[in-house]
């Protein structure tokens, strides 16, 4: 445990030594400072509208809102894919690894080493663009959206299922070949996720079905559909006037499959790592 | 406590259809320093990962300071620096020590001081603050060295500690070998620098296609000594005798060869053929080195790796 925590340390300080969280502050602090712009412009015009009822003023101040989560979550996404990407791949590969593993450390240890550093700073990335964005709408708009803090958590969660793929791909493929893996398995779960919520409005079982049977393969968007669901007033998710609000809202079985495939793919990515040669 | 610090039997690694390593068949003694030698590919660094543990054999057994291979605690008492050492380039030599020394257990000021003693022992006091990117080739196998003898390990696993170091870093390895050995650790040496390894080892072995082919001790043994003499005239009963002295004995082109073991044997032959009436007009000897060695049992099917 000791060592786990010594590798999860010499993560976080790689992170900060090589300038990752530098970056993504910077980046994050950029992307929040254009959405605050942004959303202070359009509120103003809103405010103008005199004849514009509370009620639909406040939905679009909504909109806008998700639109901002939504960024915030493709963001997460992204780091969650690259920030791990090389780590064990690209130490295997120059031969830092030998050095390690020559040390009385368990190979499990350096894997969940490296992955609680890194969704450590993917948790910290993510409250940093999330809390942007939601400061932006309380303070600028006086909007804040319902159950924070049990979409955030999904979002978390979402992040945790593409790090841990690419931090288990890692331990049996090169660098760019695991990154082009696990963002095809992303591009796959966003296209099942829209198949079947267009399968649910066009009431077509075999398009939900196969959405169903996407997400399963790769449950992130799914977690990301039931966070956007969460977090929007009552009447947003009704009316489904936006791309936020799902037709087929994914339920929490769905939640504990994608706690298990976390556990399940890190325990692959162990296994194998375990038995690789290096 | 065994007397062996390695002790491998018909160690075998194959990576899909290609075999790295046919048959590792050794025995390391407790405070030898032992040369692996052999061209490229000839198995030595899969050797080297496989009694790490970094490699599971396809066949064969093995113990390293007792325990079975790849043993998780003896790992602690083992010394390891890697062909083209490389590292996390964003620390400094200190802090990777540091982290080093604390994944072998080792905690606080112990480990303060070990740092720094090392640190200073292989030159890299001044630049300890440094990033190691910013390092020479030559300071990165230093830092890698230092990395190596941190926990004082029992037996050291080197493989070319010499690569990319100018004759002043070669000499400070080969001044640190001889200390390891002074102090009674083992060190298990991967070169190709055949005289690095003759000044250094105690005893050498010989790999060729992923065997062991021949083991040399050049400790505590007669040196071979190569001897060519011009003696006039020759006889078959000339040659049956100076056969007695030596091995490999040749006769061409009016040229007697042979090897002997140590130089004492020399004035004790020139005695025997005056006393017997042979014409000595020439007799030569030269330590037959360690290349010589390598070369005769590599082949003249061995090419440049």
């Amino acid at each position: 445990m000791e060592r786990l925590l010594i590798l999860t340390q010499l993560t976080l300080h790689e992170a900060r030594r090589r300038r990752i969280l530098l970056a993504a502050l910077v980046c994050g602090a950029a992307f929040v400072a254009l959405f605050a712009i942004g959303f202070y412009f359009v509120n103003r015009d809103l405010a103008r509208q005199a004849r514009l009822p509370l009620a639909q003023r406040r939905l679009m101040l909504n909109f806008f809102l998700m639109a901002g989560l939504y960024g915030a979550n493709f963001l997460t996404i992204m780091t969650a894919v690259l920030l791990p990407v090389d780590t064990l791949s690209g130490e295997i590969a120059s031969g830092v690894m030998q050095t390690l593993a020559a040390k009385p450390v368990r190979r499990a240890e350096i894997v969940l080493g490296k992955w609680l550093g890194h969704a450590l700073v993917l948790a910290g990335y993510l409250a940093l663009v999330t809390g942007g964005v939601l400061l932006v709408g309380w303070a600028i708009g006086g909007v804040t959206p319902p159950h924070v803090a049990r979409g955030l958590p999904l979002m978390l969660l979402e992040g945790l299922v593409l790090l841990t793929l690419s931090i288990a791909g890692g331990a049996s493929l090169g660098t760019i070949t695991n990154g082009v893996t696990v963002f095809g398995l992303y591009g796959l779960a966003f296209v099942g996720s829209w198949t079947e919520q267009i399968g649910t409005m066009a009431g077509n079982p075999t398009a939900r079905a196969l959405g169903t049977a996407a997400s399963l393969v790769m449950p992130s968007e799914s977690l990301w559909q039931l966070a956007a669901w969460h977090m929007q007033p009552p009447l947003m998710r009704e009316l489904q006037l936006t791309p936020f609000s799902p037709a087929s809202v994914p339920n929490g079985a769905m939640v504990a499959w994608a706690a298990g495939y976390v556990v399940a793919t890190l325990l692959l990515g162990l296994l194998r790592f375990q038995r690789r040669g290096l | 406590m065994s007397d062996l610090v390695i002790e491998t039997r018909g160690l075998r690694k194959e990576f899909g259809d290609t075999v790295a390593l046919a048959e590792l068949s050794l025995s390391v003694r407790r405070g030898q320093v032992f040369g692996f030698l052999g061209p490229n590919g000839a198995g030595k660094t899969t050797s080297l990962k496989l009694l790490l543990g970094l490699l599971r054999p396809t066949a064969g057994t093995g113990r390293v300071l007792g325990a079975p291979l790849g043993d998780r605690p003896t790992r602690a008492r083992l010394g390891f620096l890697p062909e083209h050492f490389r590292f996390q380039d964003w620390l400094t030599a200190r802090e990777l020590l540091c982290v080093h020394g604390r994944l072998l257990g080792m905690r606080g000021a112990a480990l303060e001081a070990r740092i720094e003693t090392l640190l200073e022992r292989v030159d890299l006091l001044d630049a300890a603050g440094r990033p190691l990117r910013a390092y020479s080739k030559g300071m990165l196998q230093r830092a890698g060295l230092a990395q190596a003898l941190l926990n004082e390990p029992e037996l050291v696993f080197l493989d070319e500690p010499t690569s990319g170091l100018d004759p002043l870093g070669r000499r400070m390895v080969r001044d640190v070998i001889g200390e390891l050995r002074a102090q009674g650790t083992s060190v298990f040496l991967n070169s190709h620098l055949l005289g690095e390894v003759e000044a250094t080892c105690d005893h050498v072995a010989f790999v060729k296609d992923g065997r062991v082919i021949r083991e040399l001790s050049l400790a505590g043994q007669p040196e071979t000594v190569e001897v060519e003499l011009r003696v006039e005239p020759v006889s078959a009963s000339l040659l049956e005798g100076l056969a007695r002295f030596g091995r490999d004995l040749s006769h061409r082109d009016g040229v007697i060869r042979l090897r002997v073991d140590g130089e004492e044997s020399l004035p004790v032959m020139a005695r025997w053929l005056v006393e017997r009436g042979a014409r000595l007009y020439e007799m030569r000897s030269a330590r037959r080195s360690l290349e010589a060695v390598f070369l005769e049992l590599m082949g003249d099917d061995a090419r440049p790796g």
